[in-house]
């Protein structure tokens, strides 16, 4: 097979060397269920706490306790609306319009079962503002839950005042830091928050293990009923690898992040120029600053994105589109329709997320490939003709 | 994922382009949904000479127009009412679910063509009836 250029580390990351080694020992080795009483179980549960440590000094929480291991991202933001709305019985929750599906289905959900949702529009630029947030708030709100980056436009939100918010307030405040964890700095104390997801197969860990910060005090219930794992919070036997991979890889995230985030904000920027420099009728959506460091999402005006996709496929480089198209769902996505762009704009845009692995050449050879694959799609529009033909009248 | 035959398409997509003074054009389908096609028909004494396409949409947009150019050159114009979207589907070896509605927009695009030809020529064609208007 060709040579592959990834460039969907927004979708997952390959697992690292270093990670997979320390997750290896747990599979055959020492297998035993760390919650069993023998000596043989000492071993994972150490393990397990390690890890717990190793998050809750990551994302800067003040015990290793406020740390409660789940399958995922998705696990962890229905755990954290669910878990919340069930505890109060009623009320209303304030969220985006442009969160992950796994939080936006979540809050839906809910909706149907008698609880009203505000779904804050984010700014033409990919921001919600602080202000918005505060105006929404009832006195019947129980939670309010703001992404701390966007996954499709990898806008950073201004989480620490939309925290202190919160927390003036006495409201629950959940953040999804799934894009965030590894990549940019999270802390929870500063940023207010009572609850916090985030997701191993996104910073190089394994898939199918996440996690979540729940500050002491705060009030919810399980979503996963059953055994007295996890502080008696979240039932099941521990996916002792995938925590132990989830700890190791968020350890070795936060002491590279500085550096590894200049050097892939370097990469996104010369991508970034060199699309808008080199391909007419393109267009960045979401702000530049702030960013997360390997998020580049582009429109090409009169094609469609899937087509974009296959065509770079031919050339061994992946990357995803904004419209859930690829996703088998037909509908554009619904972050780009909320920054207020057309379901046409929105079906032409292309997300390219870069990360760890990716180097120079990587993005010199998407620059070399990308311009004739966008020209080949518009010679074959008919919204480009029409276009060129309503310009020479 | 898509078969060969629509990877083939999609890389190497047949008779895209424009015919000048084209006996008939259609355009179906909107940029809302993700898809429009439009095909332009050279058809003379009854007879489709030459076809060619444009696309917006995805990859199985691009091959069901594609191939449907192919299928429908040399045909007469009845013929090329037995052109429907289970044919084109089937000269593709097949299409993902989803992507079913791709080969009906081929048929459409094939059908409003030649009604669009019929049209100019006053011709009534057996089996062949106006395109539905397009909502917005
Ligand atoms: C912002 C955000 N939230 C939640 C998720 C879901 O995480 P997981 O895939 O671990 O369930 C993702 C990943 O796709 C994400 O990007």
């Amino acid at each position: 097979m060709k040579k592959i250029v990834y460039l969907d580390n927004a979708a997952t990351t390959a697992v690292r060397k270093e990670v997979l080694d320390e997750m290896e020992v747990y599979f055959r080795k020492e297998y035993a269920n760390p919650a069993s009483k023998y000596r043989f179980a000492s071993a994972p549960f150490a393990a397990v706490s390690e890890a717990r440590t190793q998050v809750a000094e990551a994302i800067g929480a003040a015990s290793m306790e406020e740390i409660y291991f789940t399958a995922g991202g998705s696990e962890s933001d229905n755990w954290a609306i669910q878990g919340v709305c069930s505890a109060a019985g009623e009320g209303h929750i304030i969220t985006t319009a442009f969160e992950h599906h796994a939080l936006m289905n979540t809050c839906k959900s809910l909706e149907k079962k008698g609880f009203s949702v505000t779904f804050l529009k984010p700014s033409a630029k990919g921001y919600i503002d602080p202000k918005a947030v505060e105006d929404a708030i009832r006195p019947d709100t129980v939670i309010i839950s703001v992404m701390y980056a966007n996954n499709e436009i990898g806008t950073v939100q201004p989480i620490a005042e939309i925290g202190a918010i919160a927390r003036k307030h006495r409201i629950t405040f959940h953040t999804d830091a799934v894009q965030a964890a590894g990549h940019i700095p999270v802390d929870v104390v500063g940023m207010n928050a009572d609850l916090l997801s985030l997701s191993a197969h996104k910073f190089y860990g394994p898939k199918g293990v996440g996690a979540m910060y729940i500050k002491k005090g705060t009030k919810i219930s399980p979503l996963i009923f059953g055994g007295m794992q996890e502080f008696n919070k979240r039932a099941g036997t521990h996916n002792v690898s995938g925590i132990v991979g989830l700890g190791k890889a968020l350890e070795l995230a936060c002491e590279e992040m500085e550096e590894e985030r200049e050097r892939i904000t370097g990469l996104r920027d010369k991508l970034i120029n060199g699309i808008l420099n080199n391909i007419p009728h393109a267009k960045l959506n979401g702000g530049l600053e702030p960013r997360l460091p390997g998020n580049v999402n582009i429109s090409f005006r009169f094609i469609e994105s899937e087509a974009i996709l296959n065509l770079l496929d031919f050339k061994g480089i992946c990357a995803s589109s904004g419209s859930a198209c690829n996703s088998d769902s037909l509908e554009a996505s619904h972050v780009l329709l909320a920054i207020g762009m057309s379901h046409e704009e929105a079906n032409g845009t292309i997300r390219f997320s870069l990360g760890r692995y990716n180097t120079e050449e990587d993005i010199g050879f998407l620059l070399e490939s990308l311009p004739p694959v966008v020209e080949k799609l518009r010679a074959m529009s008919p919204l480009y003709e029409d276009f060129i033909k309503s310009r020479t009248l | 994922m898509y078969s060969d035959k629509v990877m083939d398409h999609i890389e190497n997509p047949r008779n895209v382009g424009e015919i000048a003074d084209a006996a008939g054009v259609g355009t179906v389908g909107n940029a809302k949904c993700g898809d429009i096609m439009r095909i332009y028909l050279d058809i003379r004494d009854g007879v489709i000479m030459d076809a060619k396409f444009k696309t917006f949409g995805c990859g199985a947009a691009i091959a069901t127009s594609s191939i449907a150019t192919e299928m429908v050159i040399g045909k007469t114009v009845q013929e090329a009412l037995s052109i429907t979207n289970r044919a084109v589907m089937e000269a593709l070896d097949g299409l993902p679910p989803v992507k079913i509605h791709c080969s009906c927009l081929a048929e459409e695009a094939l059908r409003a063509a030649l009604w669009d030809y019929a049209q100019r020529n006053g011709l009534v064609i057996e089996g062949l009836e106006a395109p539905k208007a397009e909502e917005e």
